[in-house]
Parts: structure tokens; C-alpha cells; sequence
């Protein structure tokens, strides 16, 4: 008994200690968390950024005619500087504030309060600031896939003007309707009518698509185009630069998990998938018609796959995953062969057939096979058709409706603006000589140097 | 002296050079050039655009040499560059007014 006496106020002390060690072990539990989810983000706004340079400058640098190789990365390589001083002073704002389902507002002008600490709404375990420069990679890369509608003929200072005003207009807005707190179309953020989109279907690519045809139509195809021949000059650059796309493409989408979560894993694999399946199709495809697989349709479809997969990604189950980019191979190889050349459009590197189309089918079949298994963002209640929700089709076809008539009407319009202000199509002699030399005074290849 | 100016299949420039060695010519400029004759192209298809390429690759195989030696090198080029298939090439034959080694003014055929 004396024992037990002895043992009462050890008991007491030791209680007490007991919580506090609870307390220091919740605290050591969130802050192992935010290091791993901070790690990722961190990870993955580089693997993002490296898919429009060098990914996207390659690829689309090896596909245009040697005297206009250097123009085209450069349309790439300056939007990484453009918008991210657009981001800094109102993009983020506009994007992820929250004041109304179509704009976001002021509330982080000039990035006030975006520090250290997180966001709750958006990403609870990691520095908001980690979120903000996650988020800006997606706004460079955006208006970057335009450029393959208009590269070879777009005068240097109306791409700047162009892309500059289609960032403020098109895109920030649309991020904002999609992932931006009560946004429109938010699909778990308390929007109007929930569209799923993981990581960039609509807002990514259907906006970018569209707006790269009508700038097709808008500048009129490329002087000679049918009749001279217009031939990739380096495919191996694209090659290298399809492949960077497909790695940084895990950035993108399991990124978008915004944490190193399992919902990361899962739509890393779904991306990986998609880009699989969608290759082998369009090679397939592509093997029947013309009789020849060939390395250009290869990471063509490649890059059909991941952008069909990117609004799937977080809310599908692998083998829908190779469903969506066999579909997206197929479909957008009949959207560059068959249907550009029916109605003669100079989409010269295939922006639209690809973004635009791959996109579209993208967000549809979302609908079809986005299911609480995956990701339960409604708390139980079915997401997609596989789950019994067939009503949620109806909400991405409008969806799509919005990102494409928003950014055909403001493309329209920025162009004509453009055109009015610094023109927008390069002098004809220009066209001839090369962009390369003519607007930037300098040549891709020296070889005599 | 005589020029030559042998258009030839790229594949077969390493033999075309080791016959010429062979025989004692130790001179010769290449270039890297385009062109056809009677040798139809090929298509080529990136993302179903078609091209018809007309022009390919070839050399150009550049050899000034003594008249007496012309025969010979003729039979040798043509020896190692044929295939007997279309597309093997052609030579064309020029007088060579004055040849002039700038090392040391040595002149006509003392300078090949």
C-alpha cells in the first residue's frame, strides 16, 4: 500500500506531461505533413514551369521551318517572364480572390497577405505562397500553347499585346470561375454548377484551343502554306521536348493534388496511363491510314493523351484513364489530318486539333468516369456517369460551353484591338526572310561560326 | 588537266574515296549537296500533310586530274559508285584552264 501512496502525485505529474506530449506530437505530426506536402508543391510548380521551357519551346521550336525556330521558343520562353509579372501584381487576385462566381477580385493585389502561412481554403498544409507559384505556372504555359496556332507569322510585338490582355481576360478569370473560391463552376468550393476539372481541361485547354483557331483564322494562313512544303525541322527537338512535357506533366496533375497525397499517386498514374494509351493510338491510327507509324505521331499523341487526361486525372481509376487517351489519340489524329485539312485552316503547329479537341473530349469523359472512389469530394453522393450521376455530363458540356464561347468572343476582340494598336500579322517580307532574323535580329543556327 | 565534278549516292562516298586512293589521286573536294535527275523523290507525311520531297540528298565529288589519268579515274568512280539502280549519279567532264599551288607558285599539272 505505502507504494501506492508514493505513486499518486508521480500519477498526477505524469497526466499532465502525457499532454502535452500529445500536444508536441500533433504538432510535430502537422509539421512532418506540410514539409512533405510543401516538398511536392514545391516540386511540381518546377516540373510545371519546365513544360514551357524547354518542354514546349522544344517542341514546338523543332516543328517550325529553320528560320523561325528561334521565334517560336521565344514565344514560349518570354511568357514565363510576362506573366508571372502579371501574376505578381493582379493575375493571383483576379484568380484566386474571392468576390464574385466570374472575377476574383482585389483582395491579393500585389500579393498582400500572400505569405508563409496557408491558405485554408485552397491548400491548408502548405505556404500560401507555394500555392500562389503552383498555380502561376499553369498561367504561363496557358497562353504559351496558343502560340503554336500563330507561330511562323505573328509579329513579336502584337503576340506580347495578344498574350498579355488574353492572360488578363481569358484566363484568369476562367481559373477563377474553376478552382477559385466560389467560383462558378467550382466543383468543391461552392460552385453554381460543379464542373469537375482536376487540373486544367477547361481552363488549360479548351481555352487555349479555341483561342489558337480563331487566331488561325483571324491571321489567315502562312504565305506559301499549301504549296511550299512546311516541313518539321527538328523533330528530334520536338521529340526531347514531348517527353519533357510528358515528365512535367506529373507536375501538373498529380501536383494539382495540391498535397503528397494518395490522391497525388492516383492521378499521377491515371496521367501516365492516359499518355500511354493515347501514344500507341494515335500510332495505330495513324500506322493504318498512311502506312507508316511515325515518331511525330507518337509524341503527338502523347501529348493528346495528357491534355485529354489532365481534368480526369484526380477523379479516375486507371484503366478509364487508358480509355480516355486511347479515345484522345484517335480522335485528335482525325482532328489534324482529316478535319484541318476539310476546312483548310492554318493551325500551324496543331494547337486546336490537339488542346482544343483532346480537351473538349477531355472534359466530357471526366464526366462519364469521375467517381467517389477516387476522390469523394461530395462527401458520398455519386460524381460522374460510372457513379450513377449522369446529370453531371450536362454540367461539363456547359462547362466547355462557357471556356469556349468566353474565349473565342474575348480572342476575337483582342486581336482586333491588337490589330488596331501594334498589328498583329508580320510584314510579308519578314515572313519570308524568317521571323528569327527579321524581328529579333539573330539566327537559330551559325553553322560557319 | 581535267575536272570532275562526280554526283554520287552518300552511302557510297567511303568507296568512291578508298578506289581513288587506291589508284594514286590524292586530291579531292566533297560538298554535301541536293538535287535529282531522272530519280523520282519520296513522300514524306507529318500529321497527314503531305510533301513531296524532289530533291535529295547527294555528293558532289570534285577531282581535277592530268588528261592522261582521265580514263582511269573515270572507270574507277564509276566501278565503286554504282549500284545499277536509279539514282546512282552522274559525272560531268570540263577542261581546267590553269591549276596554281599557293604554297609555292607551282603550275598545271606540276600543282595537282
Amino acid at each position: 500500500m505505502r507504494k501506492v501512496y508514493f505513486l499518486i502525485p508521480l500519477l498526477a505529474t505524469s497526466l499532465f506531461a502525457e499532454d502535452s506530449r500529445i500536444d508536441a506530437l500533433e504538432k510535430a505530426v502537422k509539421s512532418a505533413q506540410s514539409a512533405g506536402d510543401n516538398a511536392w508543391m514545391l516540386v511540381s510548380a518546377a516540373l510545371v514551369l519546365m513544360m514551357t521551357g524547354p518542354g514546349l519551346a522544344l517542341f514546338y521550336g523543332g516543328l517550325v521551318r529553320r528560320k523561325n525556330v528561334l521565334s517560336t521558343m521565344m514565344h514560349s520562353f518570354v511568357l514565363m517572364a510576362v506573366v508571372t509579372m502579371l501574376w505578381a501584381i493582379f493575375g493571383y487576385s483576379v484568380a484566386f480572390g474571392e468576390w464574385t462566381p466570374f472575377f476574383g477580385g482585389g483582395q491579393y493585389l500585389f500579393l498582400n497577405g500572400v505569405g508563409t502561412a496557408p491558405n485554408d481554403a485552397y491548400a491548408g498544409t502548405i505556404p500560401q505562397q507555394t500555392f500562389m507559384v503552383y498555380q502561376l505556372m499553369f498561367a504561363v504555359i496557358t497562353p504559351a500553347l496558343i502560340s503554336g496556332a500563330f507561330a511562323e507569322r505573328m509579329k513579336f510585338s502584337g503576340m506580347l499585346l495578344f498574350t498579355v490582355l488574353w492572360t488578363s481576360i481569358v484566363y484568369f478569370p476562367m481559373a477563377h470561375m474553376v478552382w477559385g473560391k466560389g467560383g462558378l463552376l467550382n466543383a468543391s468550393l461552392g460552385g453554381k454548377i460543379p464542373c469537375f476539372d482536376f487540373a486544367g481541361g477547361t481552363v488549360v485547354h479548351i481555352t487555349s484551343g479555341i483561342s489558337a483557331l480563331i487566331c488561325a483564322l483571324y491571321l489567315g494562313p502562312r504565305k506559301g502554306y499549301g504549296v511550299d512544303p512546311m516541313r518539321p525541322h527538328n523533330l528530334v527537338f520536338s521529340t526531347v521536348g514531348a517527353c519533357l512535357l510528358w515528365v512535367g506533366w506529373f507536375g501538373f496533375n498529380a501536383g494539382s493534388a495540391l498535397s503528397a497525397s494518395g490522391l497525388a499517386t492516383s492521378a499521377f498514374v491515371a496521367t501516365h496511363f492516359g499518355a500511354a494509351a493515347a501514344a500507341l493510338s494515335w500510332l495505330f491510327a495513324e500506322w493504318v491510314v498512311s502506312g507508316k507509324p511515325s515518331m511525330l505521331g507518337g509524341i503527338s499523341g502523347a501529348v493528346a493523351g495528357l491534355v485529354a487526361i489532365t481534368p480526369a486525372s484526380g477523379f479516375v481509376k486507371p484503366f478509364p484513364a487508358i480509355l480516355i487517351g486511347a479515345a484522345a489519340g484517335v480522335f485528335c489524329y482525325f482532328m489534324v489530318s482529316a478535319v484541318k485539312r476539310r476546312f483548310n485552316y492554318d493551325d500551324s503547329l496543331d494547337a486546336f486539333g490537339v488542346h482544343g479537341a483532346g480537351g473538349t473530349l477531355g472534359a466530357i469523359l471526366t464526366g462519364v468516369f469521375a467517381t467517389k472512389a477516387v476522390n469523394d469530394v461530395w462527401n458520398g453522393k455519386p460524381m460522374g456517369w460510372v457513379d450513377g450521376n449522369a446529370g453531371q455530363m450536362l454540367n461539363q458540356l456547359v462547362g466547355c460551353a462557357i471556356a469556349l464561347v468566353l474565349a473565342a468572343v474575348a480572342t476575337w476582340i483582342i486581336l482586333r484591338v491588337c490589330d488596331a494598336v501594334t498589328g498583329v500579322r508580320a510584314e510579308e517580307e519578314h515572313e519570308i526572310e524568317g521571323l528569327d532574323l527579321s524581328l529579333h535580329g539573330e539566327e537559330g543556327y551559325n553553322f560557319e561560326a | 588537266m581535267k575536272k570532275i565534278e562526280a554526283i554520287i549516292q552518300p552511302h557510297k562516298l567511303e568507296e568512291v574515296k578508298e578506289a581513288v586512293k587506291a589508284i594514286g589521286i590524292d586530291g579531292m573536294t566533297i560538298a554535301e549537296v541536293r538535287g535529282h535527275g531522272r530519280q523520282k523523290g519520296h513522300k514524306e507525311i507529318y500529321r497527314g500533310m503531305e510533301y513531296q520531297v524532289d530533291l535529295l540528298p547527294k555528293i558532289k565529288v570534285e577531282i581535277v586530274v592530268a588528261d592522261a589519268r582521265l580514263d582511269e579515274l573515270i572507270r574507277t568512280l564509276v566501278a565503286a559508285a554504282r549500284t545499277g539502280k536509279i539514282g546512282d549519279g552522274k559525272i560531268f567532264v570540263f577542261d581546267v584552264a590553269d591549276a596554281i599551288r599557293i604554297r609555292n607558285d607551282d603550275r598545271g599539272e606540276a600543282a595537282l
